[in-house]
């Protein structure tokens, strides 16, 4: 894949995990849980188009892979987006706007608090980030930023805007890794 | 406490575009080709290096209708290339909202002596760098990302080759040393103590490290990508080439399975023509865009 992928592989395998890197279908083998990294969700598209990786991913889904896409990640998984017709995984029901805080000039860190991570705020690190405008009622939201919502789940399928895989706090990983192991 | 511009955010979007290809485009028709065959950015100029190249004279920031326009064109990043110490260069592209800065050797130098303090900006710098001591100062100076130089607009990946090979066993060398050797080396490679120390222990620069200068073919981006660099730049060998759109793709795809050969073998075939390429013995010393910067 293209994106942040040492940085998920780092934190996840300081928790103790076995991680592997996904570039083609058959990578997919006896994966438990999937992170979508961030990155640039365009040029991810091309990749996941290019040899039916995106189709293998849809079909373990549905047999409830566990699923975590950050930034551009979240942009995939999402089943609208706001103002374009690019390609996407659409697994998610909820809407997202890309680069809704702005360009890079105005991406930012700030303390984002996440009640189901503890009472200690996460440093959340947004770059060129998206948002989610829209939810449907089965999905859950996890933390907002200044009434924007940018921290779902929905069953096997988490997704935030914001880059836990930059900062030392490994307390988002550890959430989905607790997800894995809810549906192994 | 939220903040915008902070060091974190600037080496973030570096991050972001690993594995990744950066292409020169010089109209929103060519940033479109390069979004849609999946490139991770773009860099707006004026000319493509080769084009510098052949025109000589004095190479400037471009205009800033040419990077506005390529911005209203494209979501992926944009990049803008502003001459080195031109640090009024950088404020203009700044406040057009360019997404990050490559104060680059591709222009003519606007100081012969100092670059940029990019420290002193909120959008992120990329500079280039032949060894481990020129990048360590061009971090220390505020750039968020590293590129090889190579020797841009040739289409000869050997310069690119030699300045990866140099930075790779330049950090080799100082993992190697003991502590007290260290200041020494920093003296010797006129780097920061720091960051020489940083290196030594984690035996890696502290930010990404890009591959930049003659990359024509998906094996050169391979052959860079195996050499150990994060992702790629490819300035004049897209557009310059005979077929763009099928060169663009097999570029990217070749970055992402760089480890692959037989599905490299499959990249590579039915390109076209690659950009004509330049021996760079036939370029005189004082033209080789490699040499600026201090």
């Amino acid at each position: 894949m293209q994106g942040a992928f040492r940085e998920h592989r780092f934190a996840l395998e300081s928790l103790g995990c076995d991680v592997t890197e996904v570039r083609k279908p058959s990578d997919l083998e006896g994966v438990q849980g999937l992170v979508l990294p961030g990155g640039e969700s365009t040029a991810m598209a091309k990749l996941l188009q290019s040899d039916g990786l995106g189709d293998r991913i849809k079909q373990l889904a549905a047999k409830d892979l566990p699923l975590f896409g950050t930034c551009a990640g979240m942009i995939l998984l999402a089943k609208d987006i706001d103002g374009s017709d690019q390609y996407r995984l659409g697994l998610m029901d909820v809407t997202v706007r890309r680069n809704a805080f702005g360009r890079q000039i105005a991406s930012f860190e700030t303390d984002l608090s996440v009640p189901a991570l503890g009472s200690h705020p996460v440093r959340a690190v947004f770059i060129r980030a998206p948002y989610v405008a829209k939810v449907a009622p089965n999905v859950g939201i996890l933390a907002e930023h200044e009434g924007k919502i940018v921290f779902i789940r929905q069953g096997n399928m988490l997704a935030s805007a914001f880059h836990p895989e930059l900062t030392p706090d490994k307390r988002v990983h550890e959430y989905f890794l607790k997800m894995v192991s809810e549906y192994r | 406490m939220s903040e915008i511009g902070s060091w974190k955010v600037k080496t973030g979007l570096a991050e972001m575009l690993k594995g990744g290809v950066i292409m020169d485009v010089t109209t929103p028709e060519q940033a479109k080709i390069a979004e849609e065959a999946g490139a991770c950015a773009v860099m707006a100029l004026e000319r493509v290096p080769s084009d510098i190249r052949a025109a000589g004279g004095v190479a400037r920031m471009a205009d800033p209708t040419i990077i506005q326009r390529i911005m209203e064109a494209v979501s992926i990043p944009v990049m803008a290339k502003a001459r080195i110490g031109h640090f009024v260069e950088a404020q203009i592209l700044e406040a057009l909202g360019a997404d990050y800065i490559d104060e680059s050797e591709v222009l003519t130098p606007a100081d012969d002596m100092y670059h940029i303090d990019k420290h002193a900006f909120k959008v992120p710098f990329v500079c280039g760098a032949r060894n481990l001591g020129e990048a360590l100062r061009r971090i220390g100076e505020g750039a968020a990302m590293i590129r090889t130089k190579g020797e841009p607009g040739t289409g000869n990946v050997v310069e690119a080759v030699r300045h990866m090979r140099t930075v790779m066993s330049d950090i080799r060398k100082l993992t190697t040393m003991p502590k007290e050797e260290l200041m020494t080396a920093a003296k010797e490679m006129g780097a920061p103590y720091d960051l020489v120390v940083y290196v030594a222990e984690n035996g890696k620069l502290p930010v990404v490290n890009f591959a930049a200068g003659g990359i024509a073919t998906p094996a050169d981006a391979a052959l860079m990508m195996q050499l150990g660099v994060d992702g790629i730049f490819v300035g004049s060998g897209i557009f310059k080439s005979s077929d763009p759109k099928a060169r663009a793709k097999a570029v990217v795809l070749a970055t992402t399975h760089f480890n692959d050969p037989k599905t490299l073998a499959d990249i590579s075939k039915d390109l076209g023509e690659a950009m004509p390429g330049l021996e760079i013995s036939t370029i005189a010393e004082n033209q080789r865009m490699q040499e600026r910067g201090w």
